[in-house]
C-alpha cells in the first residue's frame, strides 16, 4: 500500500487542476445548450477570480468570495446577453471582445493585489473518513468547492435532461423558431442561459485564486476559458462527458509536471504541449462519429434570432 | 354546423388587419367559425392566409380588429394563451425540434407539467385511435415529412381543442393515410371541435368542408359552400382568372434511356433509415416517372443516391446517358447534366440564410458559367437569379433577400425554376409542388411536361397521387425501400397504387399475376 502513497497528491493536485475546468465547461455548456456561444469564458473567469480575491481580502469570507465571484461572473455575462441577445450582435466577435475586456478589466480591478497572499481554502475533514489511507483524503479530504463542483454536474445533467424547464432550454437552442411559434421566451431563457453561465465560469475563475494558487497575478487563467470551451465540443455537450474531460485534460496536465520534474529526457515544451494535443485529438476523434455530434449538440448554436413572424 | 342566426360562432374574427413593411398583409378581414364546422381558408401562396392563422394562434398580433371566442371577446397574445382557451394548430412549416424525441416534442408543445412516461401512453393511445403511427422514442431528425406531420397533429389533439388550425395537412399524406384523418376530421366535428383547414387541394376541400372563405392578396374576396362550387371555380375565385390544366401530349417511350437504375442496394447508415434494396428502374428521354410511396419508406435514400449525396459502390448502378455515375459525387453529376429538388426546401433545396443570388449560384455555377476565372461573377448571377424570379413568378421584394424570406411556395418555384433553367438532362424532383397553390402547381407541372418534351428525362417522387396521375407517363411504387415494377399510367389504378404503397411487395411474377387477374 505504501507503495502508492506518492500518487495521493498526485491525484490532490489533478483534482484542484480539473475543479476550474468542470465549473467553467458546465457553466458554458448550459449556455450553449439555449444555443448561445459566448467565447467569453476566460474573461469573465479572469473577472470571477479577482473579484473573489479581493473580497476575500476584504471580508475574509469565503462563502461571500465565491458569491461575488459568481454574481461578476454573472454581470459580464449580462453585458454579453444585452449586446448579442437584444442588440443582436455577432456572438463571436462579442465573445473574444468579452474576453478581451475581461483581461483589462480584472489586470485593473486586481493592481493594487498582485502578490498579496490570502489562505487557501481550508480542506475538509470529515472525522474518521478522511484519515482513512490512500483513498480517505482523496475522497473526503477536499474543499467545498470540489464536492461542488460534482453536485453542479448532477444538477446539470438532471435539469437537462429530467426537468420540463430543462427541455425548454434545449428546444431553444435546438431551434429558436419553432420555440417562439410554440410560444416560448427564446430570448428571455436565453439570459437565464447566458448568466448561469457566467456565474459558473466566475466559479471557475475563483477557484484558482482562492484554492489552486491563493493570490492574485495578472492573466492567471492562462487559457483554461479556451481548454473550457473546446471540452464542451470534447464532451458533445454531456455534462458527464465534461467531468471526465476535464479530470483527463488536468491528469495530462499534473502528469507532464511531474515527468518535467523526474527530468525525462523529452524537452519541456513538447510535454507542455500535451495537455493541448490531447485535447486536440480526442476531439477529432469524438467528431468524426456525426451522428452523435447530430443528437446532442444545439442547432442553433451562435444563431441570431429575429423574434418575427 | 348549425348556421342559424341564434347559435354564437366559435371563433368570430372582425376587421382583422396586419400591416407588415410594405405590404398589407391582412386587410379587415372577417371570419365566422360555427361550433363543429369544418371551414376551408382558401387563397394562393402570399394571400394572407398564414399571417391570418397565426394571428388566432397567438403568434402575431394584430394591428386592429377584434376576435370573440364563444360569444365573449379575448385578446390571444401568445400561444400559451391560445392552447389555453382550447385552439390547436398544426403548422405547415413544423414546428418541430429535430435533435429530441417524438415524446419531447409533443410535451413542448403542451402547456403545464406532464408525466414522460404518462404522455407516452396518451400519444401510442390517441395515435392508435386516430390512425396516426407513431414511435415515442424515435428521433424526430430521423423522421420523414410525413411522420413528422403525425406528430404536431398528435400534439395537438392530445389537448381536446375546440378549435383545429391545420395548415395544409394532406400535402404529404397517401391517399389511404388522407381518407383516414378526414374520418379523424369528421369525427372531430360530430364531437363539436370546429376545425379551419387550409389546403389547395380542392377535391379535399369540396369533400370535406361545410364552408369556405377565400382570400386573395390579404383581402376577404367572399364566402362560400364548397360542396355547391367546383375545383375549378373555386381555384379561379382564388387566384381571379382562368385556369389551364397541363397539357399533356401521350407521349410513346421511344426515346433513347437517359438515366438507368439498375440492381441499386445501399445500407442506410442513419439510424433509422430505410435500407434501399435492389432497385431497378430506367428512364428515358421525354419520360416522366412517376414514384408514389408513404413518407419514410425509402424515398430520402433514394434521391441522395441519385442526387450523389450517398456514392454507391457499384459504379454501374447509376448510368447516365450511358456513363456510369454511381461512384461520383452531387458536382459531378450535376456537371453531366443532372439536377435535383429534395424534398426539404429550407436547409436542403436552399441556404436558407443566403440570399437568393447566391443560392441560385450554389447549385447553377457550373452549367451557368457563373465562374470567371475562379472568381464569383455577379453580374451574370444576378441575372441568372432575375431569369428564375421571373420566369417562375417568385412574390420576392427582390434577389438579394435571404431564401428564408420567402413562403414555402415562393421558395419551392425558385428552387424547381433554378433547377429546370439549368436545361438539365435529367431532374429528380421531391414532392415538386408540396405546399404550392393551384395557379403554381399548374405552371410547375407545365414546366415539368415541357422540360420532357424537349427531351430530358424527369423523375418525380411525391406522395400526391393527383399529381403523378397528372404528369406522369409511368409510375412505380417505393415500400419498404424496393421498388415495384413499373406500370404505364393507363394500366393501374389508384386503388392499386394504395394496396403497393402498403408495402406489399411486388416482384416481377407477382406483376404478371396482378395483370391476369
Amino acid at each position: 500500500m505504501s507503495g502508492f502513497d506518492w500518487l495521493v497528491p498526485v491525484f490532490l493536485t489533478v483534482i484542484t487542476a480539473a475543479t476550474p475546468l468542470v465549473f467553467a465547461a458546465l457553466g458554458e455548456l448550459v449556455t450553449e445548450k439555449s444555443g448561445v456561444l459566448n467565447l467569453g469564458v476566460e474573461g469573465m473567469m479572469l473577472v470571477g477570480a479577482v473579484s473573489g480575491f479581493i473580497t476575500v481580502l476584504a471580508t475574509g469570507n469565503y462563502f461571500l468570495a465565491v458569491g461575488a465571484a459568481a454574481l461578476a461572473g454573472a454581470i459580464m455575462a449580462f453585458l454579453f446577453g444585452i449586446l448579442t441577445l437584444s442588440l443582436m450582435a455577432n456572438q463571436v466577435a462579442t465573445g473574444l471582445a468579452l474576453t478581451l475586456f475581461g483581461v483589462g478589466l480584472s489586470a485593473l480591478m486586481g493592481q493594487d493585489f498582485v502578490g498579496e497572499p490570502v489562505a487557501a481554502l481550508t480542506k475538509l475533514n470529515i472525522a474518521g473518513l478522511s484519515d482513512i489511507p490512500f483513498i480517505g483524503p482523496i475522497l473526503f479530504g477536499q474543499d467545498a468547492l470540489v464536492y461542488f463542483s460534482f453536485i453542479m454536474v448532477a444538477v446539470v445533467s438532471w435539469f437537462l435532461y429530467k426537468t420540463k424547464a430543462g427541455l425548454v432550454l434545449r428546444a431553444v437552442g435546438d431551434s429558436h423558431n419553432a420555440a417562439h411559434s410554440i410560444g416560448y421566451p427564446v430570448i428571455a431563457i436565453r439570459y437565464m442561459a447566458v448568466m448561469f453561465g457566467g456565474a459558473m465560469s466566475g466559479i471557475g475563475g475563483a477557484y484558482l485564486s482562492l484554492a489552486y494558487t491563493p493570490m492574485w497575478a495578472e492573466n492567471m487563467t492562462a487559457g483554461r476559458g479556451w481548454i473550457a470551451l473546446a471540452l464542451i465540443v470534447f464532451a458533445t455537450w454531456k455534462p458527464g462527458l465534461v467531468l471526465v474531460g476535464a479530470y483527463m485534460f488536468g491528469g495530462i496536465t499534473i502528469l507532464q509536471l511531474h515527468a518535467q520534474a523526474a527530468g525525462l529526457n523529452v524537452p519541456s515544451q513538447v510535454l507542455s504541449m500535451l495537455p493541448y494535443l490531447a485535447t486536440i485529438i480526442v476531439l477529432v476523434l469524438i467528431s468524426k462519429d456525426e451522428s452523435r455530434i447530430r443528437k446532442h449538440a444545439p442547432a442553433c448554436i451562435g444563431k441570431i434570432f429575429h423574434p418575427a413572424a | 354546423m348549425n348556421d342559424s342566426e341564434g347559435a354564437t360562432p366559435q371563433l368570430e374574427l372582425r376587421g382583422i388587419t396586419k400591416a407588415y413593411p410594405g405590404c398589407l398583409a391582412n386587410d379587415h378581414i372577417d371570419l365566422k367559425i360555427m361550433p363543429g364546422e369544418i371551414h376551408a381558408l382558401l387563397g394562393e401562396n402570399g394571400a394572407g392566409k398564414s399571417t391570418l392563422v397565426k394571428i388566432i394562434y397567438g403568434v402575431l398580433e394584430a394591428d386592429e380588429g377584434e376576435i370573440f371566442w364563444a360569444g365573449n371577446s379575448v385578446t390571444i397574445p401568445n400561444p400559451h394563451s391560445a392552447r389555453k382557451i382550447g385552439i390547436g394548430m398544426v403548422f405547415q412549416h413544423f414546428s418541430l425540434f429535430e435533435a429530441m424525441t417524438v415524446t419531447e416534442n409533443i410535451a413542448l408543445g403542451m402547456s403545464g407539467r406532464q408525466d414522460m412516461k404518462a404522455l407516452e401512453r396518451d400519444i401510442i393511445e390517441i395515435s392508435n385511435s386516430y390512425g396516426l403511427p407513431l414511435e415515442p422514442n424515435r428521433q424526430v431528425y430521423t423522421l420523414s415529412v410525413g411522420e413528422k406531420q403525425r406528430i404536431e397533429i398528435v400534439r395537438c389533439l392530445l389537448q381536446n381543442p375546440k378549435l383545429l388550425i391545420m395548415d395544409e395537412p394532406t400535402s404529404v399524406l397517401t391517399p389511404q393515410e388522407a381518407d383516414k384523418m378526414f374520418e379523424t376530421l369528421r369525427r372531430l366535428s360530430h364531437e363539436g371541435v370546429s376545425i379551419l383547414y387550409i389546403s389547395h387541394k380542392l377535391d379535399e376541400i369540396k369533400a370535406l368542408c361545410h364552408k369556405a372563405t377565400i382570400l386573395r392578396g390579404g383581402k376577404y374576396i367572399s364566402e362560400c359552400d364548397p360542396t355547391k362550387e367546383t375545383a375549378k371555380s373555386l381555384a379561379e375565385m382564388m387566384i381571379g382568372t382562368d385556369l389551364h390544366a397541363p397539357e399533356h401530349h401521350e407521349k410513346p417511350d421511344s426515346g433513347p434511356v437517359r438515366l438507368k437504375v439498375s440492381n441499386l442496394s445501399i445500407n442506410a447508415d442513419a439510424e433509422f433509415g430505410v435500407d434501399l434494396n435492389a432497385i431497378n428502374f430506367e428512364v428515358r428521354s421525354g419520360e416522366i416517372f412517376g414514384i408514389a410511396g408513404v413518407a419514410g419508406n425509402g424515398q430520402i435514400e433514394l434521391l441522395s443516391a441519385l442526387s450523389g449525396e450517398t456514392t454507391c459502390s457499384d459504379a454501374e448502378a447509376i448510368t447516365l446517358d450511358g456513363e456510369h455515375i454511381g461512384r461520383l459525387g452531387p458536382n459531378p453529376r450535376r456537371d453531366l447534366g443532372l439536377a435535383f429538388v429534395p424534398e426539404d426546401r429550407l436547409g436542403h433545396g436552399s441556404v436558407p440564410e443566403m440570399m437568393l443570388t447566391e443560392n441560385a449560384f450554389l447549385s447553377g455555377y457550373s452549367r451557368m458559367a457563373l465562374l470567371n476565372s475562379g472568381f464569383i461573377n455577379n453580374g451574370s448571377t444576378a441575372e441568372y437569379a432575375k431569369e428564375i424570379v421571373g420566369k417562375f413568378d417568385v412574390r420576392t421584394p427582390g434577389i438579394y433577400h435571404t431564401a428564408s424570406s420567402l413562403s414555402g411556395g415562393n421558395l419551392q418555384k425558385f428552387i424547381v425554376g433554378r433547377e429546370v433553367l439549368q436545361k438539365p438532362d435529367v431532374i429528380i424532383i421531391a414532392h415538386p409542388t408540396w405546399g404550392v397553390d393551384a395557379g403554381a402547381a399548374a405552371f410547375i407541372h407545365q414546366t415539368l411536361i415541357d422540360l420532357a418534351e424537349a427531351g430530358a428525362a424527369i423523375v418525380v417522387i411525391s406522395q400526391d397521387l393527383d399529381e403523378l396521375f397528372a404528369i406522369s407517363n409511368r409510375i412505380a411504387v417505393i415500400a419498404e425501400g424496393r421498388l415495384s415494377v413499373a406500370r404505364n399510367l393507363n394500366e393501374i389504378s389508384v386503388e392499386e397504387i394504395g394496396v403497393l404503397m402498403g408495402g406489399t411487395h411486388e416482384t416481377a411474377e407477382k406483376a404478371e399475376a396482378l395483370n391476369a387477374i
